[in-house]
């Protein structure tokens, strides 16, 4: 059997192609993108044998069915939930053959949003500046994956990794995020700086790829007028003029026209990645280096 | 000049003027290539260059600081020329704003030349800078849900042509077949920012 692909029956609410992304181009205004919760997206590849930048599915809360028209060893991640194969449970968490023609269903997330789906020899769609990821603000790299989608699969590399369950962190009940402040944390008031780093937030349902939109005290500025449109980084917590912050994911534009209050700590976006709407979100200052 | 700290990894060099993100762009791209500054990421914008991905951006921040800049090399390279046809919806709003017949607008347009001060909204998209500042527009007022992919646009002292079709509420003044943008192309980008570009007037189709 020489097909290898990957045919698509269910595609779920939302399934991406995701890899490392695309750094390096924010001149031209292209997003890094990539897979949110990265440190999945690398364990799922580790454990069918692929090297850690092979491109991955990313699902959004309902996860996929697929059928693969070859034998492959597959391994699911990230958000935790049920996996079967022509209906049988098999291993979350752990590489799982599955022959030729048979139906993998990724169920929906028990916990978490995203769920990482790795193949033996990747996903192999048509690489844009050198990535495979969907990037959902500028339109780069493959569609998201639509009922009927027949994805090429690479030659599988390396063993498959000897686990039985490989740990992962829980999908957070609450979410901390570490901020450093500024670049323009002058542009607010002293007691919206205070309220951002104190009070309580929750994850917003309005959250996507490009951003996790939070809901809580308005940020009030301190100053009127637009600053003049300026690079953004992953991380960035962006107050729009309604002061409800968005914490730039990878999908984030390369520039923007509003005020930065402080960055959060890039090992703290996985978790942000997991966060179901309705999370406790919590913003504390980091001081110092 | 001021140097921002933007989380743990990235600074903003933060100066007055365009000219001077202009020069600071070209210094910190020297810089990095030959090699004595490594960063993943220089993007210039209107008054700022972020530099994303350092190592080491306590020290960095301190060596810049301390750094005399040079003004802006000056323009050299080959000039992208852009055919456009000055059919835009807005131009007779533009050539009103700016006091002169349409014809003579497109004129000014069409006789300036202009450079890349940076890109940003999409790929390929650059905010292109050479217009007295007499000539700055406003937005519209509203925002169309969709401006097709070509359309040559002005907003503030920037001219921008969009990439693919979009949402934009940049006055449009005419329209282009110029690809601006096509990932199989090396370059995948058209315009990048410091490349020097000419507006050329084309007849609309079916003139004589």
């Amino acid at each position: 059997m020489t097909d290898r692909a990957l045919a698509v029956v269910r595609a779920g609410a939302l399934t991406t192609v995701q890899d490392r992304g695309r750094p390096g181009h924010a001149h031209l205004g292209v997003p890094r993108s990539g897979a949110l919760d990265a440190p999945a997206a690398a364990l799922v590849n580790r454990l069918v044998g692929n090297p850690p930048g092979a491109a991955v599915l990313e699902t959004t809360l309902t996860g996929c069915a697929l059928r693969p028209r070859c034998a492959v060893t597959v391994a699911v991640g990230g958000a935790p939930c049920p996996v079967t194969a022509d209906g049988r449970p098999v291993s979350w968490g752990a590489p799982v053959a599955v022959p030729a023609g048979a139906l993998l269903d990724i169920g929906a997330a028990d916990s978490g949003v995203r769920s990482y789906v790795a193949v033996s020899g990747g996903v192999l769609v048509e690489p844009v500046l050198g990535s495979r990821s969907t990037d959902l603000l500028s339109g780069l790299g493959p569609p998201p994956l639509a009922d009927g989608t027949v994805l090429a699969l690479g030659r599988p590399g390396g063993p498959y990794a000897r686990v039985d369950v490989a740990p992962q962190p829980a999908p957070p009940a609450e979410l901390v995020l570490r901020v450093r402040p500024g670049p323009r944390a002058d542009w607010f008031t002293p007691e919206a700086v205070r309220a951002f780093t104190s009070q309580p937030y929750r994850v917003s349902s309005a959250s996507n790829r490009i951003g996790l939109r939070v809901d809580g005290p308005a940020l009030e500025r301190a100053r009127p007028g637009e600053l003049p449109s300026e690079g953004t980084v992953l991380g960035a917590v962006q107050v729009p003029p309604d002061g409800r912050p968005v914490v730039f994911l990878a999908d984030h534009p390369t520039t923007g026209g509003y005020p930065v209050i402080g960055v959060v700590r890039t090992a703290d976006l996985p978790a942000a990645a997991q966060a179901v709407p309705g999370t406790p979100v919590r913003f504390p200052t980091l001081h110092g280096h | 000049m001021n140097v921002l700290p933007v989380g743990d990894h990235a600074l903003l060099v933060e100066v007055s003027s365009g000219e001077e993100a202009e020069a600071w762009h070209a210094e910190l791209s020297r810089r990095r290539a030959e090699g004595t500054l490594a960063a993943r990421e220089i993007v210039p914008a209107a008054r700022t260059v972020l530099l994303d991905g350092l190592a080491d951006p306590v020290g960095l921040a301190s060596e810049l600081t301390a750094a005399q800049v040079p003004p802006a090399p000056p323009r050299a390279g080959h000039v992208v020329e852009i055919p456009v046809r000055y059919d835009g919806p807005d131009l007779a709003d533009v050539a009103a704003h700016w006091g002169v017949a349409a014809q003579e607008a497109a004129r000014i347009h069409a006789g300036t030349e202009f450079r890349v001060a940076f890109c940003g909204f999409a790929p390929g998209f650059g905010y292109l800078t050479g217009l007295p500042a007499r000539y700055d527009v406003p937005r519209r007022d509203t925002p169309r849900t969709a401006v097709p992919a070509g359309s040559v646009a002005l907003a503030g002292p920037y001219t921008g042509v969009y990439p693919r079709s979009s949402p934009g509420g940049w006055q449009l003044i005419g329209s282009t077949d110029a690809v601006l943008w096509d990932h199989r192309r090396a370059p995948a980008a058209l315009l990048s920012p410091g490349t020097r570009v000419r507006f050329v007037l084309r007849r609309h189709q079916g003139d004589v």
